[in-house]
Parts: C-alpha cells; sequence; structure tokens
C-alpha cells in the first residue's frame, strides 16, 4: 500500500517561461525507478481537493518538472504561486511498466511531445548517474523553441546519447528541419530499441503509430498519455 | 468514443491505495476479446464518477474503478485474468 506523504518544496527553478521545476523535501522517501510518478494532492480552506499525476524528473530525490496549463486547477499553483517552504500531499513512487532500469541492455529509443520529455529526460539522467553504455536516442517534439525544456543539459555532449529537435509550429532559423509534425523520417530509420514514447494523448497515438510502421515491435514501445491538456 | 483518454499508468496510484504489489504493470486478459496486454496499456477515461478502463483493441470496459471517503470500489468484470509481476520486494521495482 502507498500512502499519502508530506512534501515541503525546498527549491524552483524556470525551465521556461511556463514550465516550472520543483524539488521537494519528503522524508523516508524509498527511491524510484526512472519514468514512475507521483499522484499529487493539493487539498483548498473548504475541503475540495485536486488530484493530478506528475513524472519524477531526475534519478534521485523528488523532482518534478510542471508545464502551467491555462485555465488549470492546480499547474498554475504549482508554477506560479507554490514557494518554497510551501507543502502538498504526495503519494508515490506509482508506476512499474514505463520505466527504464540501467541494467536493460537494448539501445533505446526516446519520443517526447511537449511535457512528455519529463519521465524520459529522468531516464537520461538515471543512465549518466549510473555509468551506462547503453545506446539512448532522444527524438523531442515541442511547438517552438521557447518551449524547450532542460535546453542546456540536452545541447551539453552525453557520449552515447544524442538528441534531435523536431519543431512543429516554428523552428529557431538555421534550423535544418523545416517546422512540422513528426514523421517517420524523424523516428527513422528502423533499428532495434525498446521504445519509450510520453506526450499529449494524439501526439503518442501518431507517434507510436509512425514506430509500428517503422517496424519496431508493439510489444517494445511502452506508452505514456497525459490526456488532452495535462491538467 | 471520446479522444481524451489517459493510459493505465494512471491507475497506478489509485490502485496502489489498495494493492501491495503494483497492478498497472500486471497483464489483463480482456474478457471481451481475449486481447492481453499490460493494464498500463488500457485506456483510462477520468471524466467520469471515478476510473474506467477499456481494451485497447475492442473498447469494452476491463476495470473500472470508484473510491468513495471510506472504501474503494472495484469491479473487475472485463478482465479474465491479471498476471501479476512479483519481485522479492527488495530491489527497484519491487512492491511499489
Amino acid at each position: 500500500m502507498t500512502r499519502w506523504r508530506v512534501a515541503r518544496l525546498t527549491k524552483v527553478r524556470d525551465e521556461n517561461g511556463t514550465a516550472r521545476t520543483l524539488v521537494f523535501d519528503v522524508p523516508d522517501w524509498p527511491g524510484h525507478l526512472a519514468g514512475q510518478h507521483v499522484d499529487v494532492k493539493l487539498t483548498a480552506g473548504d475541503g475540495y481537493s485536486a488530484r493530478r499525476s506528475y513524472s519524477l524528473a531526475g534519478p534521485e530525490g523528488v523532482e518534478l518538472t510542471v508545464q502551467r496549463v491555462p485555465d488549470g486547477e492546480v499547474s498554475p499553483y504549482l508554477t506560479l504561486d507554490m514557494e518554497p517552504g510551501d507543502e502538498l500531499e504526495l503519494r508515490g513512487p506509482v508506476g512499474g511498466w514505463f520505466v527504464w532500469r540501467p541494467d536493460g541492455p537494448a539501445p533505446v529509443l526516446l519520443v517526447a511531445g511537449g511535457a512528455g520529455i519529463v519521465p524520459l529526460m529522468a531516464m537520461i539522467r538515471a543512465r549518466r548517474a549510473a555509468g551506462a553504455d547503453t545506446p539512448f536516442r532522444l527524438v523531442y517534439a515541442v511547438r517552438s523553441p521557447e518551449q524547450l525544456c532542460y535546453t542546456d543539459e540536452l545541447l551539453r555532449p552525453d557520449p552515447g546519447v544524442s538528441v534531435s529537435l523536431a519543431y512543429t509550429r516554428r523552428a529557431p532559423e538555421g534550423h535544418p528541419r523545416p517546422p512540422g509534425r513528426l514523421t517517420a523520417a524523424d523516428l527513422g530509420p528502423y533499428g532495434e530499441a525498446d521504445c519509450y514514447v510520453c506526450g499529449p494523448t494524439g501526439f503518442v497515438e501518431s507517434a507510436a503509430a509512425l514506430l509500428v510502421g517503422l517496424g519496431h515491435d508493439p510489444a517494445r514501445i511502452r506508452t505514456e498519455r497525459f490526456g488532452p491538456t495535462g491538467d | 468514443m471520446q479522444a481524451d483518454y489517459l493510459d493505465g499508468n494512471a491507475l497506478a496510484g489509485p490502485l496502489a491505495e489498495i494493492f501491495a504489489a503494483d497492478v498497472s504493470a500486471a497483464v489483463s486478459r480482456c474478457a471481451a476479446c481475449g486481447q492481453t496486454g499490460p493494464v498500463a496499456s488500457l485506456r483510462v477515461y477520468d471524466r467520469a464518477p471515478g476510473l474506467v478502463a477499456r481494451c485497447p483493441g475492442c473498447e469494452e470496459v476491463v476495470l473500472r474503478l470508484v473510491r468513495s471517503p471510506d472504501s474503494a470500489w472495484l469491479d473487475l468484470r472485463g478482465a479474465v485474468t491479471l498476471r501479476i509481476p512479483l519481485r522479492d520486494g527488495t530491489g527497484p521495482g519491487g512492491q511499489r
């Protein structure tokens, strides 16, 4: 049984104009696997409570990256109002299927749509922390450069990890790929791999279909959808 | 069928409140069409009282979970079986 725990915010870091990373102190945190998530519960003074699931962003400790959703019920509080010292309740780590273990020998293909980068970043960080040499490839689709998370970290060379960015609406000047939807060419050519796809439901549907079309075994494609908006 | 579904990963927390093992990583067999796959890959509709998980193959209901203040109602009529991976609980990914 997994119980609710009190988490105290210790640090915040803006990732871009609408996403923020929150680092929490959670006494007796049992540790987790890259890709797992937590359920967060906020309770108002009148007893009304709202719950959301957020992926853990790093291999150790409780670090969440939250994308602000306009008119959202929870994300505006987490990304704008919550301050170090404030507390919330969370439950986890949960989810044992969308996970990567550093002893996994197979090459890994990560496909992120927008805020879907978070659990995949946790996998890249877990690989680095474990000193694993598993080949990793990340294809990260975002609308525009302003939406990128972890930009500096992703652009820094990390041996064995290749990163390609696919801008869907607007690319920075000089970017080799014209802006547009993710295509098979972005995900190919086929190479044997364990695939992890995370993003909004529509993105995950189409990316998973592209992977199957390229020849990937559906049984080796793991997906995590966070709904139409994520809040 | 509405397109704004989540997947069975979203069941991990609510089911962790009930079970010691991670049921989202279990393999279920659909009672309607016989398709097997991880609970994490079911289609979960949460815009209802509780959570409704449907088979990605035939869209039939596999599992429903409703939480009231003092109890949880779990309806598993659409699942013939659940195969639940069990580790010794001491390593990473053990009984979480």
